[in-house]
């Protein structure tokens, strides 16, 4: 099937080097998330307490569980580099495929750009503690995503081989953390009094709102099926590695809500930039802070290495069809990468990361992901209708459909709820910026793409066309 | 027959680059510009604070020390400040009809598109 789909497109292209195994897939996956714990969940705790901050843990974990069974079963079947958006292109059609391209690289350069922002604030807190506040961070942040760029231009497995490498250290950190505080290693003891006298300061409302930023817990886990076209087993390795990330992933966001939350009051703790840090501050062990500085920049350099790469994956995939400028579908002749996008893109995440706020920033990728984790809903029900289970051959078949699909959709309609909450300006605002967009695509943009090529999967004609 | 797109030339392809920068950046940084982005948190700071004033334990006063803070009226405002969560029901409706009315938008006129993907790939329905 792998190479039909790559053939079927135009023989005598470059292709993408097929060198990723499962391992690769899961530092992919993790490897862009893991930052979440570092970074932009505790904001969730500050938008309605510890309890709906736990809460928000789970349910964003739940809605993540869906996103991994559906992304599995239909990625281990279509394996083309642009991950959802080869799906959209092939189940929807072009113009939602040319949405879920623009989902794709705004929440992750977006998220790119936050992690940028987390080097640059973590290194002038150091820099601060050690008597030198005033750190000018700026330099340190476009040294970050021109060095993530650079190593992505050269070549996908150093890149994810170093993903695998950094994210591993960063979630050893974590546990180390967890079992250290555990077992009476921290000056401080945990303290959970504020779980019983200020359970829900904001009442119900305040669980709602804070699911807004419980999905940065897990957001970027899709982000393992960019790497489709690169991976020497697409059927086995993304299923397998994307369910390993998700469950690496529950279980270091539910750590790390135990251990920030026992040791970070929770009013300090909704709005820290560095919670993990600050949590190994409080502890009082030098160890342990030179751990989680090690742990948060690993993990933010590993989510914007992972970010670099599926941005690109996704630009590349539109402009090698035409619904972007063919000059971005290019492949570099040595390193076999869509270098073309990736360079085109870093300076789109500089603009962010050096004039918008962390939180803004934040919740700019987190729109697009759920506007991306809304596709996967009726995506996955369109895919089994169009090609029930007995009429192609699935790499994986998640089971107890339609309910994972319906579960979603309904997390997803709450979670506008929550970003409404808040940030209902940027919600509007991102929405418009979608429909003019749209129109743009289907009234202009549209007459440059070649119909017949939009479907390369070698299937049986989907039923009902 | 299959459907032969037309050539486009380098400035237009530039163009249509720039068209879609300039929307991406303007919908992302135009709420910032006109501060109408986010949501600020209100302190509510409390005159002559303590920690028992600001209803801190013992155990979290050792925490806000190990972070850098012994002093409670540097703690006041980040203890007192809370969000506002009172929201109009018709901007609400707004939102909700923006969301469903793009996809809806997007899946019709994708369906409009695909059908032609599917004839040209394979063949006109019979």
């Amino acid at each position: 099937m792998a190479n039909v789909t790559s053939t079927a497109a135009a023989p005598e292209r470059l292709q993408l080097l097929r060198v990723l195994g499962p391992g690769h897939v899961w530092a992919l996956g993790v490897g862009i998330v893991l930052v979440g714990e570092y970074m932009g969940w505790n904001f969730a705790i500050g938008k309605g307490g510890m309890i709906a901050g736990l809460v928000a843990c789970w349910v964003a974990g739940l809605l993540y569980t869906c996103v991994a069974m559906i992304d599995s079963e239909v990625t281990s079947t279509v394996a083309a580099a642009g991950g959802q958006y080869a799906q959209a292109k092939h189940i929807v059609g072009p113009l939602m495929a040319f949405n879920v391209g623009l989902f794709l690289v705004m929440a992750y350069t977006m998220l790119e750009a936050g992690n940028a922002i987390t080097i640059g604030f973590l290194l002038d807190t150091v820099a601060g503690m050690q008597g030198h506040s005033g750190l000018n961070q700026q330099p340190f942040i476009i040294l970050a995503v021109m060095f993530l760029a650079w190593l992505n231009y050269r070549g996908v497995l150093a890149t994810l081989t170093f993903n695998f490498v950094i994210t591993a250290i960063a979630f050893l950190a974590i546990i180390i953390l967890f079992l250290v505080v555990q077992f009476g290693g921290s000056n401080v003891p945990l303290d959970f009094s504020a779980v019983a006298e200020e359970p829900l300061p904001y009442g119900w409302v305040g669980i709602i709102a804070s699911i807004h930023f419980g999905l940065w817990y897990y957001l970027g886990i899709e982000g393992t099926c960019q790497a489709a076209e690169e991976v020497r087993s697409p059927s086995r390795s993304l299923p397998y590695g994307t369910m390993a990330g998700i469950m690496t992933l529950l279980i270091a966001a539910t750590l790390t809500w135990y251990v920030c939350s026992g040791l970070i009051p929770w009013e300090y703790l909704g709005q820290a930039g560095t919670p993990l840090f600050d949590a190994a501050r409080v502890t009082g062990s030098t160890g342990l802070m030179v751990l989680l500085f090690i742990g948060t920049i690993f993990s933010t350099l590993a989510s914007a290495n992972g970010c670099i790469n599926d941005a690109s994956r996704a630009w590349f995939s539109m402009g090698r069809d035409r619904y972007l400028p063919i000059w971005f579908g290019a492949v570099h002749p040595v390193y076999r990468t869509p270098y073309r996008s990736i360079v085109f893109l870093v300076p789109i995440a500089l603009i962010f990361a050096l004039g918008a706020p962390l939180d803004q920033v934040v919740t700019f990728s987190i729109l697009s992901g759920l506007l991306g984790y809304t596709f996967m809903s009726f995506n996955m029900v369109m895919f089994r209708r169009k090609w029930p289970l007995e009429t192609i051959k699935r790499g994986y078949v998640h089971p107890f459909h339609p309910l994972p699909a319906i579960v979603l959709l309904v997390l997803c309609a709450t979670a506008y709820i929550a970003v409404f909450l808040g940030y209902g300006t940027q919600l509007i605002a991102m929405m418009c910026f979608y429909i003019v967009a749209s129109l743009w695509f289907h009234f202009w943009r549209y007459r440059f793409v070649r119909r017949g090529d939009q479907f390369t999967m070698p299937w049986p004609r989907p039923q009902g066309y | 027959m299959a459907y032969q797109p037309p050539k486009q030339g380098f400035v237009a392809q530039i163009v249509d680059v720039v068209v879609l920068l300039v929307l991406t950046v303007g919908a992302l940084y135009l709420p910032l510009y006109l501060g109408l982005a986010g949501a600020t948190k209100t302190p509510n700071p409390i005159e002559n604070p303590t920690w028992e004033t600001l209803n801190q334990n013992v155990v979290e006063q050792q925490q806000w020390a190990a972070l850098g803070i012994t002093d409670p009226a540097a703690a006041n405002d980040i203890v007192t400040a809370r969000f506002n969560y009172d929201f109009s029901w018709t901007a609400l409706i707004v939102m909700a009809v923006l969301v469903i009315g793009y996809f809806v938008m997007v899946v019709r006129l994708s369906d409009k598109e695909y059908r032609e993907v599917i004839d040209e790939r394979f063949g006109p329905k019979r």
